[in-house]
C-alpha cells in the first residue's frame, strides 16, 4: 500500500499522469470505492486490499473521467486483460493508459500494451479450482434442474443494467436494449424480457469476456451473471482457444473466421 | 387516533390467519437464504394458507430488504393496454389494474413513510389509474427498528426508528415475547375489529397489564418501552438545510462532476429506492398485435432525458446525479411538500460504486453556497 502511494505521489508530481484512478475506503470495511487522485497530497487515500475488486477500467469511457487528463490506473490482472481487449477492439490507443498492478508490496509500471502482454504472460492462466468445481457442479444439473436455477436467478432481475455498467467491455454507445425501433429485446423485467437480456449480453461477451467478476459484484440482487459469461467463455475456449484480453492480436472467436475453425456446432 | 394494545409474538401465526381469511394476501420479510424479501406468507415451502411454518419463514430481526415494497403499489412493469391492428383500423382494450387487498406485514418506518411520497408523485395532478386502487386496498403493519447499520439515515429525512407516519399499525418488539401495537389509522383498527382478543389493552390502560409490565420494568409506560429499545440513529444532515442550499449549488458544475466521478450510471439506486417513481411507456408489437406497458425508469440511465431531436439536456452522468439529489431533496419538497428519500439506505448498499447517498448530502449540506 505504501509502495502505492509513493508510486501515485511520484507520477503526480512528476507529471507523468494527471490522475491516478484507483482504490479508497468505502463505506464500510467490506468495501472500496474507486478514487480519481488528482493531487499528490491525496494519495495517502488510495488503498490495496482484496476489497478491491471493482474493475475501474470501466471508468476510461466516463467524459468527465476523460476530462481529467492523462490516467494511471490501479488494475488486477482481469483489469489488465480488460485493457488489451478494449485494444483489441479499438477502444483504446496505446500509451493512453499508464496501467499500475501490484503484487507482493511492489508496484509495477505498465505503460504499454506490449509491456501489459508481458506482464499477463507471467500470471496464472485459467480458473481456480473453486470455479472449475462451480461450473462441474452446474454442468451435472439435469436441464430440468438448470432451468430451475437460473429461472430463479434470472428471475430477480430488475434490469437496472448495473452488471452492464460495471462492464469495461460494455462500452457501448446505444446498448440493443435501448432500441426500440424495433424492439429487440423486450421491455418488461418478466421471465422472457429478463432470460432474453442475460443470454444476449452473456452471448455478446462469449470470447471476449476478461472473468472480472464485476458484473455479479454490481448486481444489486445478487445473479450470478459470472456463471453464464464463465461458461461461455469456457466454450469460446475449448472452440476457438480463445482466451480475451493476453494480447492485441485481433482474433476474438466470434468476429474472425479461420478456415480450420471447428464447425461440429453446425448441424 | 392512536391507541396502544399489546400484541403476544406468539399470536402471529393466528393473526395472519384472520388476515388470510378475510381474503388479504399477507406480504412478509421472508428469508431466503442470505436474502430477506417481501414475499407472500404462505405461498413458499410451506404452500397454502398461513400455518406453523409461517412464523419460521419470517425474519423481522431484518435490518432491510435488498428490493424496496413499492412493487406493491408501482410493479416493475404492469401491463396498461393490448391492441390489435387490422388495415386502418386500430383497436385497443384497457387492462385493469389488479388490486388485490394486502396487508404489508413487518415493514419498517423509512418504507411505511415512503407510500406518502409515491402517493405525492401519483396523484399530484390527475391520479393514477394503476396506482390508486392498490394504494387503498394496502394496509401497512410496521415494525419499529431495534437495530440499523452505517447506511440508516431516517432520523435525517424527518423520519425515526419508531416513527408511527405511514404505518396503519406500529409494531415494536418491547421485550421477547410482546409487541407494543400502536393502532394509527382506520384501517389499522380494521385489522385489530377482525382479532379483537389478540390486541390486549397496554400498560396504563388497565390494572392486570400495569402489573404485567412492572414485571419487566417497574412503572414504565408502554411508551418508555418502546423508547428504550429502538435502534439508535444519528441525524446526519436536516432537510431544512437543504431547501435553501441546494438551489444555490446548482449551478456549481464542479461539485457534481466531483460526488459522481465514480458513478458508473446504472439504474440500481432508483430501482431499489422507495420513493423514485420514474417509469417509462412502451409498446411491445408483434406485428398486428401489441400490449402497452410501463416500467421502471431511472435518471441515472443516458437515455432519460434523450430528445427525439438527440440533444439531452442531462448529456452526463454528474447532471443525472444533480438531478437526482435536486429531485428528492429540493424539488418534492418544494412542489409536492414531501421530501423524496426516507433514509432506508437501500441505493447505498446496493450501489455497485459505492455512492452513498446520505455522505453526498451530508457534504452538500456543508458546502458553502
Amino acid at each position: 500500500m505504501d509502495a502505492l502511494r509513493e508510486k501515485a505521489r511520484a507520477l503526480l508530481e512528476g507529471g507523468t499522469v494527471k490522475v491516478v484512478i484507483g482504490y479508497a475506503g468505502g463505506s464500510d470495511p467490506q468495501r472500496a470505492r474507486a478514487v480519481f487522485v488528482r493531487d499528490a497530497a491525496q494519495a495517502d487515500q488510495l488503498i490495496w486490499n482484496e476489497t478491491c475488486r471493482q474493475n475501474l477500467a470501466t471508468y476510461l469511457n466516463k467524459p468527465e473521467v476523460k476530462a481529467l487528463g492523462k490516467p494511471a490506473l490501479v488494475a488486477r490482472p482481469a483489469t489488465l486483460r480488460s485493457l488489451l481487449q478494449n485494444a483489441v477492439e479499438s477502444q483504446l490507443a496505446d500509451e493512453a493508459v499508464l496501467a499500475l498492478a501490484v503484487a507482493d508490496g511492489q508496484v509495477v509500471e505498465l505503460p504499454t500494451f506490449a509491456a501489459i502482454e508481458e506482464y499477463l504472460a507471467q500470471q496464472p492462466h485459467g480458473l481456480t479450482a473453486e470455479q472449475q468445481q462451480e461450473l462441474s457442479r452446474l454442468a451435472a444439473l439435469s436441464l430440468e434442474e438448470r432451468w430451475a436455477f437460473w429461472s430463479a436467478e434470472l428471475g430477480r432481475c430488475i434490469k437496472c443494467f448495473a452488471c452492464r455498467a460495471a462492464c469495461p467491455l460494455c462500452y457501448c454507445d446505444r446498448c440493443i436494449v435501448e432500441v426500440n425501433q424495433p424492439q429487440w429485446i423486450p421491455v418488461a423485467s418478466d421471465a422472457l424480457g429478463n432470460l432474453e437480456w442475460n443470454v444476449v449480453r452473456a452471448m455478446h461477451l462469449a470470447g471476449r469476456c476478461v472473468d472480472c467478476g464485476s458484473c455479479a459484484d454490481a448486481c444489486p440482487e445478487g445473479i450470478r451473471i459470472d456463471l453464464l459469461n464463465r461458461v461461455l467463455a469456457q466454450e469460446a475456449l475449448g472452440s476457438f482457444g480463445a482466451e480475451p484480453g493476453y494480447s492485441t492480436r485481433k482474433d476474438y472467436a466470434l468476429a474472425a473466421y479461420k478456415p480450420d475453425d471447428k464447425e461440429e456446432f453446425i448441424r | 387516533m392512536s391507541q396502544q394494545r399489546i400484541l403476544e409474538k406468539k399470536s402471529l401465526d393466528e393473526l395472519f390467519g384472520k388476515l388470510t381469511a378475510a381474503g388479504n394476501r399477507v406480504l412478509a420479510p421472508l428469508r431466503n437464504g442470505q436474502r430477506v424479501e417481501f414475499a407472500e406468507v404462505g405461498a413458499g415451502q410451506g404452500g397454502g394458507s398461513p400455518g406453523r411454518d409461517t412464523a419460521s419463514q419470517i425474519d423481522l430481526d431484518y435490518i432491510q430488504t435488498a428490493r424496496p415494497a413499492k412493487e406493491v403499489v408501482f410493479p416493475r412493469y404492469e401491463h396498461m393496454l393490448r391492441y390489435r391492428l387490422a388495415g386502418k383500423d386500430a383497436q385497443a382494450e384497457e387492462i385493469a389494474p389488479e388490486a388485490r387487498p394486502t396487508v404489508l406485514f413487518g415493514l419498517h418506518p423509512c418504507d411505511a413513510a415512503s407510500f406518502a411520497t409515491l402517493n405525492a408523485v401519483f396523484t399530484w395532478d390527475s391520479p393514477d389509474a394503476y396506482f390508486e386502487p392498490k394504494l387503498a386496498k394496502l394496509t401497512i403493519v410496521g415494525l419499529s427498528c431495534t437495530q440499523g447499520d452505517a447506511y440508516c439515515f431516517c432520523t435525517s429525512v424527518g423520519g425515526g426508528p419508531g416513527a408511527t407516519h405511514g404505518s396503519d399499525i406500529l409494531l415494536t418488539p418491547i421485550d421477547g415475547k410482546r409487541y407494543l401495537a400502536e393502532i394509527v389509522t382506520e384501517k389499522g383498527a380494521a385489522v385489530v375489529a377482525l382479532a379483537p382478543h389478540l390486541f390486549a389493552p397496554a400498560n396504563g390502560e388497565s390494572e392486570p397489564e400495569r402489573q404485567r409490565g412492572a414485571t419487566t420494568e417497574p412503572g414504565a409506560t408502554a411508551t418508555d418501552l418502546k423508547e428504550a429499545v429502538l435502534a439508535q440513529i444519528a441525524p446526519r444532515f436536516a432537510p431544512e438545510q437543504l431547501g435553501q442550499r441546494l438551489p444555490a449549488l446548482f449551478p456549481r458544475n464542479g461539485v457534481w462532476v466531483e460526488q459522481s466521478l465514480r458513478c458508473i450510471g446504472c439504474g440500481a439506486c432508483a430501482y431499489v429506492c422507495p420513493t423514485c417513481t420514474c417509469f417509462d411507456i412502451q409498446d411491445e408489437r408483434q406485428r398486428y398485435a401489441g400490449v402497452r406497458l410501463r416500467c421502471w425508469d431511472s435518471c441515472g440511465f443516458g437515455l432519460f432525458t434523450l430528445h427525439a431531436s438527440g440533444h439531452n439536456p442531462r448529456a452526463k452522468q454528474s447532471e443525472r446525479w444533480r438531478q437526482r439529489v435536486m429531485h428528492k431533496f429540493s424539488y418534492q419538497p418544494e412542489r409536492l411538500g414531501v421530501l423524496g428519500c426516507v433514509g432506508c439506505g437501500r441505493c447505498s448498499r446496493s450501489c455497485p460504486a459505492d455512492m452513498n447517498l446520505a455522505q453526498h448530502v451530508e457534504a452538500l449540506a456543508q458546502t458553502p453556497t
